[in-house]
């Protein structure tokens, strides 16, 4: 640095002191707008250390005067996002499945409500459209096992299938294959039947003999038709939907070695309300009785 | 305005030539280029009234741009029962902007960017003909700092007694100036705030809000805000604004060219300058009788005989000035006047002078005006008041129902803009056999309900027998066509089934 100040001849500034090859450097100010500008973000920050939580201690940091905390402002915007929806959770409580349906408010916070619950509780075996996958049902179409009204839907929430609760919905098909109870040749023949039921079979005399063997083994559960029972839980056999696949060695396969899916309970996990939101969701999207 | 009848003789260094009637002033351009360090503080301009056309001008187009502003907002406008009556309206929780006849809803915003475009590019054209009239009479900064200068020399007095004013030592007499100057500024600058707001409510409701102190808080937020900005730009920024802040200067530099009018001293004629008596008319002398009448005036604090200046804002107001003193010694006008670059070249080669309005720029900026224009006007014109919008399900893309039948789900928007309720019939069209059903108990797809200025959404499911369904993805065509006038729109979509 020099002492002794040097004012450039042509512009008139003062100058560095700096040379470099007869090179000087001008000590222009800095425009006084600019200058006042970061003496105010200074000053910002100097108080923004002192208001706000800013300084890592060794275990915790600087809580800062006003006590600011994001996590606290979490905790603030969840209590009133409950605080707002609890009049609406009170009605939808207080109310039966078909007073929510009636009513068109409550029908529209009943289904957003219900599609987030499904996208947290349920999408995972059911997909996040509902459509399943193999052994998960489809929740869209108009197949159902247990029945897709909006209190046999609302039952299969709360209990479940061959979940671990009391009331749970059970039922057990027969091994016929690995138990023994058919022979190779019975199976094939009543797999014939199944298919030729909704149309795809290809062996006629097969299924002609299957037709036998499915009225002695089968259609206890499944019904003379074959259109199944809701209060057994035995699917429909004619329709073009099936759970587990429906090509012949896939029929097969349910046949000789059975098949049990399983859906947990959510009563006691999930408030009523929201079992209700998810019945109504469910209902809504587009298969419901 | 009051008549200030002050002889600016006071100030030092002031003569007055015995018998020539000209007020003289030792006004300094204090913006001049070679005195403007960098590192420098503002120094106060203390402009003088000038009388004169320009100045007469800059009154009226003062007081009618001020009316525009507070007043737009208290104009009535009947839109029948379902929609506010007020003119110009920015609606921001219902999303609507109202300008009288015109209404426009979020997805139309392209109308406020063809209005921008349009403001940007008269501006434009005005500028290449006119140059910086828009800075000289009709910017905000321009017509509220000369409301404040206004305001200022109503109650300090004209520049001679404002400059004697701040010198003196504090009294009295100056406090109260001093304070009622201060007061008055920021009354105006609370009104050009308040009135800011009404654009965005219905103004009588407001203000009676206001007054009540039940006003949302945005309401006095932006009040505040404005208030501050309007009393500082106004009152102690002023020419700093244009000079340092604002980005309009340096664009004009790119727009203006030597056909353009600007303010131009003329220098031919003018110099050399130098006092004399009146009448007459020495020969070693210019025009210029150097009284500095056209600094005094200036509230940009420059001084136009130095040239063609940055900071010249074309206000007129130093050819009303110099005119004045022309006027008074007897020499023909427009010593300082309205000229082009090219014009001062012409009379130096003893050509006449000419404007040429119709040159290449020109005629670019006004093709480009008509054509916004004209689009604008034809969507306008087009723009129907019934939209629809089609979103396929993403997620399943399909459904396969127990009679092996293939459904879709939409979600089926539609836009009424009209002010009364409508019904509509839905139709799908591209999908032989195909049945349309809508989610939600009594509703049928031959007649949704879609209330005035709303957008309605239905959940719509469509389903085909599989053996229709020929490809993977059908080309749809969704219409919306509504009951009572036959209306109809179409939105186009897809159907898709399993391969
Ligand atoms: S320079 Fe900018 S602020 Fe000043 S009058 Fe022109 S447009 Fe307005
Ligand atoms: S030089 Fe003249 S025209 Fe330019 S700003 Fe000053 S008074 Fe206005």
């Amino acid at each position: 640095m020099a002492d002794n100040k040097e004012v450039d001849q042509i512009s008139g500034t003062e100058t560095t002191g700096h040379e470099w090859d007869g090179i000087k450097e001008l000590n222009t100010p800095l425009p006084r707008w600019w200058l006042w500008t970061f003496y105010a973000t200074c000053l910002w920050a100097l108080a923004y250390w002192i208001v706000m939580p800013a300084w890592p201690l060794i275990s915790s940091h600087t809580t800062g005067l006003i006590g600011y905390s994001s996590r606290a402002q979490l905790a603030k915007s969840v209590a009133e996002a409950r605080e707002a929806q609890g009049a609406f959770l009170d009605r939808i409580e207080a109310a039966s499945l078909e007073q929510i349906v009636a009513d068109q408010e409550l029908l529209e916070f009943a289904m957003a409500g219900g599609g987030s619950a499904f996208a947290v509780n349920c999408s995972q075996c059911h997909g996040s459209g509902a459509a399943g996958f193999v052994g998960y049902p489809n929740l869209n179409d108009d197949d159902w096992i247990w029945g897709g009204d909006l209190e046999a839907i609302s039952h299969t929430i709360h209990f479940g299938i061959r979940s671990d609760h009391d009331e749970t919905r059970f039922n057990e098909m027969p091994a016929y294959g690995r138990d023994e109870l058919l022979t190779p040749e019975e199976i094939n023949d009543v797999a014939e039947y199944v298919l030729s039921l909704s149309g795809s079979g290809e062996d006629a005399a097969a299924a002609a003999r299957g037709e036998v063997t499915f009225a002695e083994q089968c259609s206890a559960c499944h019904m003379e038709s074959g259109e199944g029972d809701y209060e057994l839980g035995a699917p429909n056999l004619t329709d073009a939907i099936w759970l587990y696949g429906g090509d012949k060695a896939a029929v097969v396969d349910t046949i000789a070695n059975s098949r049990a899916g399983m859906m947990p309970a959510w009563t006691g996990r999930l408030d009523e309300a929201t079992i209700k939101q998810l019945a109504i969701y469910v209902h809504s999207l587009g298969g419901g009785e | 305005m009051v008549e200030q009848a002050v002889v600016e003789n006071t100030t030092a260094g002031v003569t007055a030539e015995p018998g020539a009637g000209v007020e003289r002033s030792d006004a300094e351009p204090v913006n001049k280029k070679e005195r403007r360090s960098l590192y420098q503080k503002r120094i106060k301009i203390y402009p003088k009234l000038a009388r004169g056309a320009f100045r007469r001008w800059k009154w009226v187009i003062m007081a009618v741009t001020l009316s525009i502003y507070y007043l737009t907002p208290w104009i009535r406008w009947d839109r029948g029962p379902n929609a506010p009556d007020q003119a110009v309206l920015i609606d921001f929780p219902s999303r609507r902007f109202y300008f009288f006849f015109i209404e426009i809803w979020p997805q139309e915003v392209y109308y406020l960017t063809g209005l921008l475009i349009l403001a940007a590019i008269g501006l434009f054209l005005i500028t290449s003909l006119a140059g910086r009239v828009w800075c000289g009479y009709t910017c905000p900064q321009t017509v509220w700092t000369d409301l404040f200068i206004a305001v200022e020399r109503l109650i300090q007095g004209d520049r001679a007694a404002r400059i004697r004013m701040d010198k003196a030592p504090w009294g009295a007499e100056k406090v109260v100036r001093k304070v009622a100057t201060q007061v008055a500024w920021i009354i105006i600058a609370v009104c050009t705030g308040g009135a800011w707001v009404f654009y965005f409510a219905d103004a009588p409701t407001l203000a009676g809000d206001l007054l009540a102190f039940q006003a949302p808080p945005v309401a006095y937020i932006t009040i505040g805000v404005l208030t501050f900005t309007t009393y500082l730009l106004g009152g102690f920024a002023r020419e700093q604004v244009c000079t340092y802040m604002c980005p309009w200067p340096r664009i004009q530099g790119g727009l203006l060219d030597e056909e353009s009018l600007v303010i131009a001293y003329d220098e031919d004629r003018g110099e050399p300058r130098g006092a004399r008596k009146k009448h007459s008319h020495p020969t070693d002398l210019g025009d210029c009788v150097a009284c500095n009448q056209c600094v005094a005036v200036c509230p940009m604090g420059i001084d136009i005989r130095d040239g063609q200046q940055l900071e010249c804002i074309t206000c007129g107001l130093c050819i009303d000035a110099c005119n004045s003193v022309m006027d008074k010694v007897g020499l023909p006008r427009n010593l300082i006047s309205y000229s082009t670059l090219a014009n001062v070249e012409r009379v130096r080669a003893g050509e006449k002078p000419k404007l040429r309005l119709i040159r290449l720029r020109t005629v670019v900026y006004s093709g480009l005006i008509a054509l916004v224009g004209l689009i604008m006007l034809f969507t306008l014109i087009t723009r129907a008041d019934l939209d629809l919008n089609i979103l396929h399900d993403r997620n399943p893309l399909f459904v396969t129902l127990s009679d092996g039948s293939i459904r879709n789900g939409f979600t089926v928007k539609i836009i009424n803009k009209a002010h009364h309720e409508r019904t509509f019939r839905l139709e799908l069209e591209g999908l032989p056999g195909a049945q349309l059903s809508v989610v939600g108990a009594g509703t049928d797809p031959d007649a949704l309900t879609v209330e005035s200025d709303t957008l309605a959404s239905f959940r719509v499911f469509a389903t085909v027998p599989r053996e229709t369904l020929t490809d993977a993805a059908v080309d749809v065509e969704f219409r919306v066509v509504d009951r009572d006038s036959g209306s109809a729109i179409t939105h186009g979509s897809v159907f898709r089934g399993p391969q």
